[in-house]
């Protein structure tokens, strides 16, 4: 990194509208989620208009119980997911930068589409292969499968391998590769050569990318939606249904408890990276 | 370094064969393929397979109970893109996913130039808060808006107030470029940064010391140099803007139907699913066009 210089900073009439600009980006991200928060307090009927302090909406989210299980639903899908895709996303971040080997660059793209395909096209995807799936089953084994917790975890394991690997990726792709080979002239076998070496340094990205599948799985409604079957419905879909039918205030309450833990994992998440970033500079 | 261990391990160390080297090679292929193996075979059975699913699909025939025919391949479900509501839908997300990639990029070119002009310290916080609306939980982001928005929300209230009468935005398309600029900003800003930090900052002054005018000095050294952040930025807006579906569902009104609605409503409402298939095919096809120009281009991973 070069020094920023003085030539970069722009002088006037620009200098005042690059500041004002980053102030108002900041506003333009904030304030709708502040004001969120203040009116879940609210107590009014209409879900924009302050009436008083009350705790109410958040009594009624507690005491519906088909919030409860929705949320139920999404917790373990998040946790269930998560796990799996760590550790196929793992190995493969392993492969794709330790390894050559047959069908790399196939599998190197393949990884990477998920990232960017868009919500609703990987929707379409796994509903008619769920659909395709559960015909072809009932047809040849007599196997009767519905769509449900099953599906919405497949679906969500199948974008977040992805993501997982590519941060595991770049960890692995900053390690220092002589030290494996020490260990490995050292006469350790691969396995404790990872296990001891390879491992410990690239667990905080291991970490990171759970993080990550954590927060991209409890926010998925598109996917979800489409492959959800009665009984089986993760708490956006359940909200974004709630929505859709017309606002009330309990939503506000939903809302910013899942506002509340969408936020609790990012700094989660800062928080590794920070511990990360300290330990590099101290190791 | 390694030139200098290289001599002693070649002739202290025992010689290896050629026929041994290639063993180890071999050993090691087939380790990484196994390590790869899991991923890979997930992948290729639950989204490669998927994938091709819909575009089997997408030439196939909705038959009379409202279920697919797959036996007879035809180009039907690709012939209704022409059509005039398809068209119409068509065009207007295109229309709406530009707009939206505009401003996203007129708000977050300058912010981005602010923040990675900055020291160290104020650049790291300022990135953070960038940072926590991009992973804060997206129907929520766009929920919000719907409170703002409303007949009697808060921006209703405040132009009231100021005497400018009511503001009624939602349910209009005005309302999902607000939603849409909110969700995808994050995305225009973070690569935007990570191309401006990476500027040669010595090259601007170099141009000033040519007596390049500061507007001079933007435009023909650091824009160029940040054109790969510009066009990786734009796609990540413009393509999940094109398939939004969450945004327009929630701030948009029955006349504005853009394509990410219209294709879940082939799926869920019209059970027209070959016609579905097709209309996702024309998302990803745009995905796959945008993607291909950015690595073209020079771009890196992301």
């Amino acid at each position: 990194m070069t020094a920023v210089g003085p030539s970069v900073e722009p002088r006037g009439l620009p200098r005042f509208a690059m500041r004002a600009n980053a102030w108002l980006v900041y506003l333009f991200f904030y304030a709708p989620i502040i004001l969120l928060v203040v009116f879940s307090f609210s107590d009014d009927r209409l879900v924009g208009r302050w009436g008083g302090f009350t705790m109410r909406w958040y009594g009624e989210f507690a005491n519906n119980s088909q919030v409860q299980q929705s949320l139920w639903v999404s917790v373990r899908v998040a946790v269930v997911s998560t796990l799996v895709a760590v550790v196929l996303g793992t190995l493969a971040a392993l492969a794709l930068v330790r390894f050559r080997f047959f069908g790399k660059k196939v599998f190197d793209a393949l990884l990477y589409l998920p990232v960017i395909i868009p919500d609703v096209t990987m929707a379409v995807m796994m509903l008619l292969f769920f659909t395709r799936f559960f015909d072809v089953l009932d047809d040849t084994f007599g196997l009767q499968l519905t769509k449900g917790f099953g599906s919405i975890v497949v679906s969500h394991i199948a974008f977040n391998i992805s993501f997982v690997s590519i941060v595991v990726r770049a960890r692995l792709e900053g390690m220092d590769e002589t030290l494996e080979e020490a260990a490995v002239d050292l006469y350790a076998t691969p396995w404790q050569s990872f296990r001891h070496v390879t491992f410990p340094q690239i667990l905080p990205g291991i970490a990171g990318g759970a993080l990550l599948a954590l927060t991209l799985s409890l926010d998925d409604v598109v996917i979800s939606q489409f492959v959800a079957g009665p009984g089986s419905t993760t708490l956006p879909v359940f909200v974004f249904g709630l929505i859709r039918r017309g606002v009330t205030p309990m939503i506000n309450a939903v809302s910013v408890v899942m506002l509340v833990a969408s936020v609790t994992l990012v700094l989660l998440s800062l928080l590794v990276q920070r511990s990360r970033d300290a330990a590099d500079e101290t190791g | 370094m390694t030139a200098v261990v290289d001599p002693v391990s070649q002739t202290t160390g025992p010689v290896a064969s050629p026929d041994v080297e290639r063993q180890a090679a071999k050993e090691r292929r087939r380790r990484g393929f196994l390590l790869a193996l899991p991923a890979y075979a997930y992948l290729l059975f639950f989204f490669a397979l998927p994938l091709v699913a819909v575009a089997v699909f997408s030439f196939a025939t909705r038959n009379r109970f409202g279920g697919v025919d797959l036996a007879e391949w035809n180009l039907d479900s690709y012939r209704r893109l022409g059509d005039d509501i398809v068209f119409d839908i068509l065009l207007r997300s295109f229309g709406l996913a530009l707009l939206t990639t505009v401003i996203c990029l007129v708000l977050a070119y300058p912010f981005a130039y602010f923040i990675a002009t900055r020291s160290e310290t104020v650049r790291n916080i300022m990135l953070v808060f960038v940072l926590i609306p991009f992973w804060t939980n997206f129907l929520v982001r766009n929920y919000a808006w719907r409170l703002l928005l409303g007949n009697d929300g808060p921006v209703s209230q405040v132009s009231q107030f100021l005497g400018l009468g009511e503001v009624r935005i939602l349910f209009t398309p005005l309302a999902v470029v607000i939603g849409l600029v909110y969700s995808f900003l994050p995305f225009m800003i973070l690569p935007l940064y990570a191309a401006i930090e990476r500027i040669d900052w010595r090259l601007v002054e170099a141009s000033r010391d040519l007596y390049a005018t500061g507007r001079q000095a933007m435009t023909k050294v650091v824009f160029p140099l940040s054109l790969p952040g510009v066009i990786a930025g734009s796609i990540l807006v413009f393509v999940p803007s094109l398939g939004a579906y969450v945004t327009p569902e929630i701030l948009g009104g029955a006349k504005t139907t853009l394509l990410g609605s219209y294709i879940v409503s082939q799926f869920l409402t019209a059970r027209n699913w070959p016609a579905g298939a097709a209309l996702s095919m024309v998302l990803l096809t745009v995905m796959l066009t945008t993607t291909v120009i950015y690595f073209r281009s020079g771009g890196r991973n992301l």
